[in-house]
C-alpha cells in the first residue's frame, strides 16, 4: 500500500544494499530489556553445557589464550538499524567445541547470560564460522552496555541473537524460546527473510 | 509461552492527531484487526513510497488496552528522520498507515502484577510508562504508582496537563517533573538530571517498589538504572527500555 505523501530516501544511503525493512545507522544504538551487570573479568566463564552440568569452563584468560580472529561483519537489529563494516575480534564457537573434544551433535542451543538473558539458536548457526564470543569492538574492549565484557557474535542473524553478557551455551535436544523468543519475537531471527517476530 | 500468533501488517485508520509539544505529536489510529494488548507493549509502523521504497519504525502505545478498537502513538519529530517527519509534517486524519503489533513482552505492566510501581521516563520515553498509567488509572487506581519525568523543560513535558489532573484526581498517584535545561521563573521542582536525591524522593514517595521500568536515551536509562540499583532497588524488579541515539 502506497503512503499518501511519502517520499522516504531523506537519510544518507547506506553503500550497498542492507536487509528489508532496515536503516542505516552510523552510531551503535544501545537496546536492553534491565539493569546493565557488571562483570569482574576475575570471576567471567565461559561455558558449554547440557542441563545444570558445566561441560567445558573458560576462564577470561583461558578464553583469550584461544585463536583468535578479527571479524568485519554488518550488524542488523530487529529495531530496523543496521550497522555496516563493524569489526570485533573474538573466538569462534567452533573452537570451544574443539579445543574440549565436545561434538555439538545437538540441534540447538540455548545461549545464556550474566543478568539472566537467554536466546535460541540452531547449532548450525553457530558453526563453521558462524559464531563467536567477542570482547573487542572497533579496536576497544567491549563496553558494558554493548554486552562486554564479551559478547556472543552472530551477525547473520538479528543482533538480538548476538547475546550480551554471554556466560555459555546450553545444548539442547529440540528448539525452545529464549527471552524474547517468548515475548512474540522470531524463533531463528534471519534479516534477509526479515523473520522478525512469530508467524513471518 | 502463549501460542504463537502471526503478527500480520493492517492497514490502519488516523482518526485524531494531538499537539503534545512543539515537537511531539500523538496519533490515535483505529485497527480493523485490534486485538487486546499489554501497557508497555509497541507497533511498527511501514511507509511505502511510490517507488516501491519503505521505511519501518516501532512506536510505543500511549493509550491504554481498555480503549477497544484504537491505539495511540505518541511520536516525536527527529531531525533528519523520515518516518517522524511524515507523521509530523503530512500526516492527517482520515490518513491509512500500514501498522502491526501489539510485540514486546519484558518491558509490560497490567493491573494484576500490583505494585508499587515506580516508572522513570526521560523525554518521550515516558510515552509506553503513559500507558501504564492509564491502565492503572482506570482499572487499578489503588496501586500506589510514581512517575519521575525527566524533561528538557516545561514546554517539552509531554501529557503534563493530563498527568498533573491524574495526580489531583488520585493521591496515590505521584509527579516528579524534573527540568534538565530551562525552567520557568517560580520553578519549585528540581531542575537537573536525575541523581540520588531525585531517586531518594520517589523510593520515599513510592514505597518499596514491585516494579520499576525506566525508558529513554540510554544515557538516561543507564544513569537512573544505575542509581537505583545504587538505593537498594532489586535489580531483578528493574525493567528498561533504551532508543539509540538517532532513530526514526
Amino acid at each position: 500500500m502506497v503512503t499518501r505523501g511519502f517520499f522516504g530516501l531523506k537519510r544518507p544511503q547506506p553503500p550497498r544494499p542492507i536487509p528489508p525493512g532496515q536503516y542505516w545507522e552510523q552510531g551503535f544504538p544501545v537496546l536492553t530489556a534491565g539493569v546493565t551487570p557488571r562483570i569482574d573479568l576475575k570471576d567471567w566463564r565461559f561455558s558449554i553445557s547440557r542441563d545444570d552440568q558445566e561441560l567445558a569452563t573458560w576462564t577470561w584468560d583461558q578464553m583469550k589464550a584461544l585463536p583468535q580472529k578479527d571479524i568485519k561483519v554488518d550488524i542488523h537489529c530487529v529495531t530496523k538499524w543496521s550497522m555496516l563494516d563493524s569489526e570485533w575480534r573474538g573466538v569462534a564457537v567452533d573452537t570451544f567445541f574443539e579445543v574440549a573434544g565436545i561434538d555439538p551433535p545437538e540441534d540447538y542451543v540455548m545461549a545464556y547470560c550474566y543478568g539472566g538473558y537467554t536466546t535460541n539458536l540452531p547449532m548450525e548457526d553457530l558453526r563453521d564460522g558462524k559464531g563467536f564470543v567477542a570482547w573487542e569492538f572497533n579496536g576497544d574492549a567491549l563496553e558494558p552496555q554493548h554486552g562486554g565484557p564479551a559478547r556472543l557474535l552472530v551477525p547473520h542473524l538479528y543482533f538480538w541473537k548476538s547475546a550480551k553478557w554471554i556466560r555459555g551455551l546450553r545444548l539442547m535436544d529440540g528448539d525452545a524460546p529464549g527471552f524474547w523468543e517468548q515475548a512474540g519475537y522470531h524463533m531463528r531471527g534471519d534479516p534477509l527473510k526479515e523473520e522478525r517476530y512469530w508467524g513471518d | 509461552m502463549a501460542t504463537p500468533t502471526k503478527i500480520a501488517w493492517q492497514t490502519a485508520t488516523i482518526e485524531r492527531i494531538v499537539t503534545e509539544t512543539p515537537s511531539v505529536k500523538s496519533f490515535t489510529f483505529r485497527l480493523p484487526e485490534w486485538r487486546p494488548f499489554r501497557a508497555g507493549q509497541h507497533f511498527d509502523v511501514r511507509l511505502t513510497a511510490l517507488d516501491g521504497y519503505r521505511a519501518q519504525r516501532s512506536y510505543s502505545a500511549a493509550s491504554e488496552p481498555e480503549r477497544a478498537g484504537l491505539i495511540e502513538l505518541t511520536i516525536e519529530r527527529m531531525e533528519g528522520g523520515e518516518v517522524s517527519p511524515y507523521f509530523h509534517d503530512v500526516a492527517m486524519p482520515g490518513d491509512r498507515v500500514e501498522l502491526r503489533g501489539p510485540i514486546g513482552g519484558p518491558f509490560t505492566w497490567a493491573g494484576g502484577m500490583g505494585g508499587p510501581l515506580l516508572l522513570l521516563g526521560g523525554g518521550s520515553g515516558v510515552v509506553p510508562l503513559m500507558s501504564m498509567l492509564r491502565h492503572r488509572a482506570g482499572s487499578a487506581p489503588e496501586i500506589p504508582a510514581v512517575l519521575v519525568h525527566s524533561a528538557r523543560s516545561l514546554d517539552e513535558v509531554i501529557y503534563r496537563d493530563e498527568l498533573l489532573r491524574m495526580q489531583n484526581a488520585n493521591p496515590t498517584f505521584k509527579l516528579i517533573v524534573t527540568l534538565t535545561r530551562s525552567r520557568p521563573e517560580g520553578w519549585t521542582g528540581p531542575a537537573r538530571r536525575v541523581d540520588a536525591a531525585i531517586v531518594k524522593d520517589a523510593l520515599t514517595k513510592a514505597g518499596t517498589p514491585r516494579h520499576v521500568y525506566c525508558c529513554g536515551s540510554d544515557g538516561f536509562v543507564e544513569n537512573a538504572a544505575n542509581l537505583l540499583v545504587a538505593a537498594g532497588v532489586d535489580a531483578a524488579t528493574i525493567r528498561t527500555e533504551r532508543f539509540g541515539p538517532t532513530g526514526a
